[in-house]
């Protein structure tokens, strides 16, 4: 069945399949947490639960998430069965080492992506479905590579020895990863929800981007090689506040794109109304809605993000706040979409002037992001304690 | 929610119009960006750095300058502190003009619409039922409360009016988020050091900027026990305790005194099998005066202790007086040219004669050992070991002083191995490094040999006599003087060279040869040196000696030291061969009564966003009226969110309602 762009997609799981669902995340936590819970403490336990419980919601009411996950599970394990406990397998076994090492599995997460977004453009072009579909397909590739070379790489930091082992969200380098995958499933979940595969290209240009800064940080820097975590890093608090900010991240790079398409559009239809922009692109008013959406998710995230940050860092550097670089700019990148929120919601500004807006906090984003890591020095950089 | 409407322009007074700008939305979008942009500048500018590095930075003009402006600590500059303050009034008076309208709105089910305007709203429908007006508006009005709405029925003239509004609870999201940012900032502000800052303007306390023994410290700048908040670090070496702790003000410190007296027992730093630190531990030894047993424990990163109030944090370790056994190996000629060996210990200043001069010796840090980027540029993206290390300045009468740190495992460059040593200036500087060669037997003796050789007045008279001889054997010329000239001019050049390396010869090549056989003579005096300084090196070995390739990398290597130690500035050369470690743990200990407060308000926050973003606020209205024998039902309804989703929500609450009386009609 077609659908038109912005149309909204509820629902369309049985209960059945819904309650099957629940059951499967329910039993996999449980499992999880008979087998380790000698090694788990109470904050640990908390954050299982927690999974399970966000991953039966993302599920319930969306088909192609519990399909991700159930791959994800099954490469996952595959490649856990095949290291057994010896990492050189890394290199020697032919399944790993083409396919399921996380560096391996990266590299076709990169590959995809890019190649993703290229289907996308190509769709949009050829003013094809099928091909945009395609496109769609090979993002939740991407994604499913990308979320199994996490999780073999959690794996691997054990293997290198158990107190090097570690969630990898801890540097640079997974982080980007992360990025990746999260701000593709957010876009997945909207693209499924109001049919805007035209906004595909544009959104995985970001990610593409990040891929590509990844490639160039792995092959300059060396960065894939896991690193044991410095003290500082070393708490459970990591293991949300990291995914959460990210989460923010994802939304609001999302939104940026979004409100690139948009402009992008809102000049197109004023030159050439029946070009392949003006017309193959959702209507503006769809897109509007959605870089609302997206920030709105993104400022939520946030907000629990830099909260548990500063529960992280009353913890580890004895105040909740103190002026780090990394914070402030957290606050800045804050503050920046708290403003916007207002003028929209409050003043009823929308169109192109939130459009710009929204792109260029992805700058003010991009900074918070990499920028201080790479120009600021202060407490978040751990090159000493 | 605004209060504005179409009444001619209602006179305010003054007091009325400052509290209505208070509340705009401009006014408050405007200090949003405001507060941003100046959260910028803290954090391109590093703050709380010592005064001396930023005058070195900027210089004396704009170090005042930025000085005045308080852009050395940013965040609690009076400007910054205005901004914050009429962020929080603003939304104070925002949350107090809005808050009885969201009220009102949250309990309001609206029961005084107007057919006529539910007719005008988008969202609609109507549609007529068999059953009589009451039985219809109680069965809407029992799915609708079914479906988890308030709903209220109201008689109207020609028939029955049934309100329903269901997330009301979203208003609550609007005096959640701004009552959390009111509640923070305030709880922030039990937290800050603004009335340390204050009792220093009042004059009551002074900010100590010397560095002076704990004890001598004058009691107008050191804190009581008390309630207040504060934030405070203290070194303790192992075995010693303290029961203050300094807090850093701007470009000094105050001292806190604490209600307990923390004991270092031992600190300790374990590696991962790479090398790098996995933990940093102290075990804590607690003396409190109202407890007769003194409380032990270990604390480390991310596990603070947690005493009355109190927050004891492993911040960080610095060295806690290491005894180092130190070599001196001489340089210059001053002082003999054996090694001398001598104890030291780190934070110690010694006085050194060397010679006519007299020379401070402040031993600064010393690590065991380096697991480090190359602090040179040659490979700075591989970790590896560098050995124990020391810093030290050497300080010369004038007060001027150098800087050095000494790496004390050989490090290898092209198959080579050398001792590295760095110097600067002053702290704003990057060390330049010093490579001394190590001999194949490990050491620097043979180093030293070849420096104590080119210094051998007599051993140069007898080399540059022999080179003149030899170099003139081929020449027709075969004079005295020339061969006079020759020999002392290669006994000069060599002098030159031990003086001021390759810089000063070439500045003689360029200062004192005539320019017309400058570029004759030039390259034949520098080669006329290489040649005498390799006579000077292999002038200890026997005649038969093989000289193999590593010597002359050797030499070229030790040439190049000895051109360079003009720049090195030191005498000596301090080579480390026996310590003690001592260590010492950096506490943070802080006090924050604001902290409970922040987190309410934190926990309020993130409440009142979700509230805000995700509990639409929906409404239904419907009127049911006799109709014929039928009942008419109109439906309007509408959402304060996301319109689009509201477009599904309505049919789908559509269907549901014209389903209830089964023979519902078009
Ligand atoms: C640090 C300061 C502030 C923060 C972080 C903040 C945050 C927010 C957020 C997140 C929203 C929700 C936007 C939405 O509904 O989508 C909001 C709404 C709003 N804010 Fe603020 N706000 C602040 C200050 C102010 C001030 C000073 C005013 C008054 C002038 C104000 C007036 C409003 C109003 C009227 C709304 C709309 C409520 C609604 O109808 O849903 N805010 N604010």
């Amino acid at each position: 069945m077609t659908q038109i762009a912005g149309t909204m997609i509820d629902d369309d799981s049985c209960s059945l399949t819904r309650w099957i669902w629940y059951g499967l995340m329910a039993v996999a936590g449980i499992v999880l947490l008979s087998l380790y819970s000698h090694v788990l403490d109470g904050y640990e336990i908390a954050i299982v639960v927690l999974t399970a419980v966000t991953l039966s919601l993302l599920g319930q009411n969306w088909p192609g998430f519990r399909q991700h996950v159930a791959v994800v599970a099954v490469f996952s394990f595959i490649a856990l069965y095949l290291y057994g406990t010896d990492l050189a397998l890394a290199e020697k076994d032919f399944l790993l080492n083409y396919i399921l090492a996380s560096q391996s599995a990266f590299m076709w997460m990169s590959a995809l992506f890019v190649l993703a977004t290229l289907t996308y453009f190509l769709g949009l072009l050829l003013r094809s479905e099928f091909t945009e579909k395609v496109a769609s397909a090979l993002t939740w590739s991407a994604t499913t590579m990308g979320m199994v070379g996490l999780m073999v790489r959690w794996r691997e930091s054990y293997l290198i020895s158990p107190d090097v082992g570690h969630i990898p969200v801890s540097n640079l380098y997974e982080v980007f990863i992360l990025f990746a995958v999260i701000t593709a499933l957010l876009y997945l979940f909207y693209e499924r929800r109001y049919q805007i595969r035209s906004l595909g290209g544009f959104v995985l240009l970001v990610i593409s981007a990040a891929v590509a800064f990844q490639l160039w940080y792995t092959f300059e820097k060396s960065a894939h090689e896991i690193q044991p975590l410095v003290p500082a890093l070393q708490s459970y608090w990591m293991k949300i506040h990291v995914p959460a900010n990210f989460v923010g991240y994802g939304a609001f790079s999302m939104a940026a794109m979004i409100g690139m398409a948009y402009l992008l559009m809102s000049w197109r239809q004023s030159v050439a109304p029946n070009g392949l922009i003006a017309s193959r692109l959702p209507p503006l008013n769809v897109m509007d809605d959605l870089m609302y959406k997206a920030i709105a998710l993104g400022f939520a995230f946030f907000t629990v993000a830099t909260i548990l940050g500063a529960l992280w860092a009353a913890e580890a550097w004895g105040g909740y706040w103190s002026w780090d670089p990394k914070e402030t700019w957290a606050l800045i990148v804050w503050l920046n979409y708290a403003a916007w929120l207002h003028m929209r919601m409050t003043k009823g500004w929308h169109g192109r002037p939130m459009a710009w807006w929204a792109v260029i906090g992805l700058f003010v984003t991009l900074f918070a992001f990499l920028g201080v890591n790479m120009f600021l020095s202060g407490l978040h950089s751990y090159g000493t304690l | 929610m605004s209060d504005v409407s179409d009444s001619p322009i209602p006179r305010h007074t003054l007091g009325q119009r400052i509290f209505l700008f208070l509340g705009t939305m401009d006014l408050a979008i405007t200090l949003l960006l405001a507060l941003a942009v100046a959260s910028i500048i803290g954090t391109v500018l590093q703050q709380n750095q010592p005064y001396t590095d930023y005058l070195i930075k900027f210089g004396p003009f704009w170090f005042d300058i930025f000085e005045t402006a308080g852009l050395y600590d940013v965040y609690s500059a009076l400007w910054f502190l205005a901004i914050l303050t009429l962020l929080v009034i603003s939304t104070s008076v925002c949350l107090i003009r809005n808050t009885p309208s969201m009220l009102k709105d949250m309990w309001n089910l609206r029961t005084h619409v107007q057919e006529k305007s539910l007719q005008a709203m988008h969202h609609k429908d109507q549609w007529s039922v068999d059953s009589s007006v009451d039985e219809a508006a109680k069965e809407l009005q029992l799915e609708l409360a079914e479906q988890g709405f308030r709903v209220k029925q109201t008689p109207k003239a020609d028939g029955i009016l049934v309100s329903a509004m269901r997330g009301g609870m979203n208003r609550m999201g609007y005096i959640f988020t701004h009552l959390a940012i009111v509640i923070i900032c305030l709880g922030g502000l039990m937290d800050s050091n603004l009335p340390l800052k204050f009792a220093e303007w009042q004059g009551t306390l002074k900010i100590e900027t010397r560095d002076l023994p704990i004890n001598e410290v004058p009691a107008e700048s050191r804190l009581a026990v008390g309630d207040q908040a504060f934030r405070g670090s203290i070194h303790i070496p192992e075995g010693r305790s303290s029961d203050v702790a300094f807090v850093a003000m701007r470009d000094g410190y105050l001292i806190q005194k604490l209600p307990f007296k923390l004991e270092v027992k031992d600190f300790r730093i374990e590696h991962y099998a790479t090398g790098q630190p996995k933990s940093f531990e102290t075990d804590l030894l607690l003396y409190d005066k109202e407890v007769a047993e003194p409380l032990a424990t270990t604390i480390s990163v991310n596990h603070p202790l947690i005493y009355k109030g109190y927050a004891i944090y492993q911040a960080s370790f610095s060295d806690g007086g290491s005894e180092l056994t130190l070599e001196a190996w001489p340089l210059d000629q001053s002082v003999g040219s054996s090694p001398v060996s001598f104890e030291t210990k780190v934070f110690e200043n010694r006085q050194m004669s060397w010679g006519q001069q007299s020379l401070k010796l402040e031993m600064l840090s010393f690590r065991p050992f380096n697991i480090n980027p190359d602090p040179t540029e040659e490979d700075p993206d591989r970790l590896r070991n560098f050995g124990p290390s020391f810093g030290f300045k050497l300080r010369e009468e004038s007060g001027e002083a150098r800087e050095y740190l000494n790496y004390m495992l050989p490090v290898e460059r092209n198959g080579r191995e050398f001792y590295l040593s760095g110097v600067r200036s002053s702290p704003a500087e990057d060390f330049g490094y010093l490579y001394l060669p190590v001999d194949s037997d490990g050491g620097l003796d043979t180093f030293n040999r070849f420096l104590r050789q080119l210094r051998d007045s007599e051993l140069i008279e007898k080399l540059a006599g022999e080179m003149a001889v030899e170099t003139l054997v081929s020449m027709a010329d075969q004079s005295d003087t020339l061969k006079q000239s020759l020999h002392d001019s290669l006994a000069t050049l060599v002098a030159m060279f031990v003086r001021g390396g390759f810089v000063e010869v070439n500045d003689f090549i360029e200062t004192a040869l005539p320019e017309a056989e400058r570029d004759t003579l030039g390259p034949a005096y520098l080669s006329m040196l290489r040649e005498m300084l390799a006579r000077v090196y292999f002038s200890g070995f026997d005649d038969d000696e093989l000289v193999d390739d590593s010597q002359l990398l050797f030499l070229q290597d030790a040439v190049d030291v000895v051109g360079s130690l003009s720049r090195y500035g030191a005498p000596v050369f301090f080579l480390l061969t026996d310590y003690v470690h001592v260590e010492a743990s950096g506490l943070q200990v802080a006090r924050s009564p604001g902290k409970p407060i922040v987190y309410f308000g934190c926990a309020l926050l993130i409440t009142g966003v979700f509230l805000l973003f995700y509990l639409p606020q929906r409404r239904f209205w419907m009127i049911v009226k006799n109709k014929e024998s039928n009942s008419m039902i109109l439906l309007a309804g509408m959402s304060n969110r996301n319109p689009r989703e509201f477009d599904g929500y309505f049919e789908r609450m559509v269907q549901k309602l014209r389903q209830l009386s089964g023979n519902s009609k078009a």
